[in-house]
């Protein structure tokens, strides 16, 4: 079964700090790695071909320097990875984002089943993995936690939600995406980290995977960035710095006058 | 595509270069230059007094904006009860709307669902479209699709809002990449561009610290999720007037290509933190996980539910289910202890809507504190016994 995982490259940090001063972010120092979400992502897709056999290939879009990211991938045993990277897809929305990456699956050809994390943790969006599926035009199921049962034709997943999980059955090819209960990623092996250090990956433009230049990067976003704002959080409310035994008094009577507990 | 600095309009004042948030604009023999990495975000944009700085967008605008009429409402339903959030998609919806001056519509998809639709109308719709089959009873990404693409392509709505629930989550991405049209996750904030009858969508960006106003202009629909209990729904009143409309489905082909084999309810086992009313919610400040168990000492007391920040889930203090923020739980108690929780945005996004907001920080400077209702400056380690000890006091309990 050929299996792709796309990945997303992301800072190493979930606070990204900012440089008071400046009021810009401070971006030095912070590692990129692949998102944490992915990494689930890349050990189903092991497991699945653990299983029924086949190929894993990892992919994703991103700046020339993903490709070191990526690596970390074939160090856990992926067969290949592939970045799709070209000035064309800069400013890409999740649409654009969609786009490029079902281009890059149709290129890669014959895919049978496609991972995503559940989301990036630097955008939170979770879009992105629903909107290949629909550009490829397969099903798709979110949120999954685990695969009952998988074969060539189809798979039986469950599927997470609010009130607890559904028993999904749908047809291959299809497109998962998978939260953190799904399983504990592999730590790469010796033999992967020595392949990983040689492994050449190969980076895709956006004409040689066919894409129309009106639907990657900034051409093909529907959303714009209009403002981008540190938040003016007034502060409005009592704080106490001193004598904090009488300020819980306090607090506590306040909180009880109201009736609320 | 591409950005540009216009050089002779600008004067090398240097507003742009702090707010680059990649921190790649050098100004350069007194005029601006923008480095490698931009990724045409458009933060100096707004910030050039001299309109120096322009994104050039290829972009043709195809469609006619004024075909484009009325704020849409998923009325998200699980077994033929309707989702809060419908309603609360709904108060906002109407906020919007009125603004637009444009009718407010619910969208209700189910089997046997009709009797739901005037609640929809009782909290602001003015029109319910209402399509009902026995292939709609549970929800299936391909069929609600189909029927609200349908929709859509008929009726021209300029808005769609849906809550970002596991639902949402799955349905509005797979509805607006059929459409071609722009969906921004997880909006805290939204307002409307009466002129250009755009959607300011405001959320957080660049994994926190950061908010970010989005539009999507050249497009419509335009679609925004909303997490639950962001938005406050309006009183129930039945006096309220709307039109209940079903949707013709005899013609559709529906995709059945995927199956719902089994619905598992586990609620009684996970963390109803959505719910609750009061949450005690612990973070790094408590310093070692044993110290979870003043947190939930306090919760017990109180009978509210235990929280936590993305720091301390991380930390493996605490297992996911019980994570409050933009990646966890959005949650609207009427009381939010936050103890040993510094603030970062994410955090706050999930939890700025609660009634009364306690704070415990030794830090006085952290942003919890821009937030709270009432604030304590120590170290929590000592003054959650002390708070768990008044309100047992005060209560009457032993």
């Amino acid at each position: 079964m050929k299996i792709v995982v796309c990945v997303k490259q992301v800072p190493d940090t979930t606070e990204v700090k900012i440089n008071p001063e400046t009021n810009t972010l401070i971006r030095e120092g912070v590692a990129s790695i692949i998102n944490p979400f992915d990494m689930y992502a890349i050990e189903e897709a092991l497991r699945t071909r653990e299983k029924l056999g086949g190929t894993v290939t990892v992919l994703s879009m991103g700046p020339p320097q993903a490709a070191e990211a990526l690596k970390e991938a074939i160090a856990m045993g992926a067969d290949e990875a592939i970045l799709l990277s070209d000035r064309a897809f800069a400013g890409a929305d999740t649409l654009a984002t969609s786009y490029a990456l079902a281009k890059g699956i149709e290129k890669i050809g014959d895919v049978q089943l496609i991972f995503c994390g559940k989301q990036a943790i630097d955008g939170d969006t979770a879009q992105v993995g629903p909107e290949i599926a629909e550009k490829l035009g397969i099903p798709h199921v979110t949120y999954v936690k685990k695969i009952d049962e998988i074969n060539e034709q189809e798979m039986i997943v469950e599927r997470m939600n609010e009130d607890g999980y559904e028993r999904v059955q749908l047809p291959l090819p299809a497109l998962v995406t998978v939260v953190k209960e799904i399983n504990e990623p592999r730590l790469p092996s010796l033999k992967g980290k020595m392949r990983a250090k040689n492994v050449e990956i190969p980076v895709w433009s956006a004409e040689m995977i066919g894409a129309d230049p009106d639907k990657v990067g900034l051409n093909g976003s529907p959303t714009w960035v209009k403002r981008i704002f540190i938040p003016d959080m007034k502060c409005q409310g009592e704080i106490y710095c001193e004598n904090v035994e009488e300020a819980v008094k306090t607090l506590v009577e306040a909180i009880v006058s109201r009736k609320i507990v | 595509m591409s950005i540009k600095v216009l050089v002779d309009k600008c004067y090398g004042c240097k507003v742009c270069v702090p707010s680059c948030p990649f921190g790649i604009i050098e100004v350069i023999d007194k005029k601006a230059v923008i480095k490698d990495g931009c990724n045409l975000c458009g933060a100096c944009v707004s910030t050039c007094k001299f309109n120096a700085i322009e994104i050039v967008r290829d972009t043709k605008t195809t469609i006619d904006k004024s075909l484009y009429n009325g704020v849409w409402v998923f009325a998200e339903s699980r077994e033929g009860k309707l989702a809060n959030v419908a309603y609360e998609l709904l108060g906002e919806g109407r906020k919007l709307a009125d603004q637009l001056g444009e009718p407010l519509v619910a969208i209700l998809l189910g089997d046997n669902i009709e009797s739901e639709a005037s609640k929809l109308i009782a909290h602001g719709a003015d029109k319910v479209f209402v399509a009902e089959a026995p292939e709609l009873k549970y929800f299936l990404e391909d069929t609600y699709t189909q029927v609200i693409v349908d929709l859509v392509n008929k009726e021209k709505p300029n808005i769609i809002l849906m809550g970002a629930t596991a639902i949402g989550r799955s349905l509005a991405p797979k509805i607006a990449a059929r459409l071609e049209t722009g969906l921004t996750a997880d909006c805290t904030n939204l307002d409307v561009d009466v002129a250009e009858k755009n959607l300011l969508q405001t959320r957080p960006a660049f994994g926190g610290n950061l908010m970010a106003t989005i539009l999507c202009p050249n497009h419509r629909p335009q679609m925004a999720t909303v997490r639950p209990k962001v938005f406050k729904p309006l009183a129930f009143d039945a006096a309220r007037n709307g039109e209940i409309v079903k949707v013709d489905l005899s013609k559709m082909t529906w995709d059945l290509r995927v199956k719902i084999l089994e619905v598992v309810n586990e609620v009684g086992n996970s963390v109803n933190l959505e719910e609750a009313n009061i949450i005690v919610a612990g973070g790094r400040g408590l310093c070692d996980p044993k110290n979870f168990a003043m947190v939930e000492e306090l919760a017990a007391v109180l009978g509210g539910a235990v929280g936590a920040s993305r720091a301390a889930v991380d930390a493996g203090w605490i297992p996911y289910s019980h994570q409050v923020g933009q990646t966890g739980k959005t949650v609207g108690p009427k009381v939010y202890f936050a103890c040993g929780i510094h603030g970062a945005i994410q955090h706050m996004a999930g939890m700025q809507s609660s009634d009364i907001i306690i704070a415990i920080n030794k830090n006085p400077d952290a942003p919890i504190f821009k937030i709270a209702t009432y604030g304590i400056v120590g170290d929590v380690r000592e003054i959650l016994p002390l708070l768990t000890k008044e309100f047992k006091k005060a209560l009457g309990v032993a």
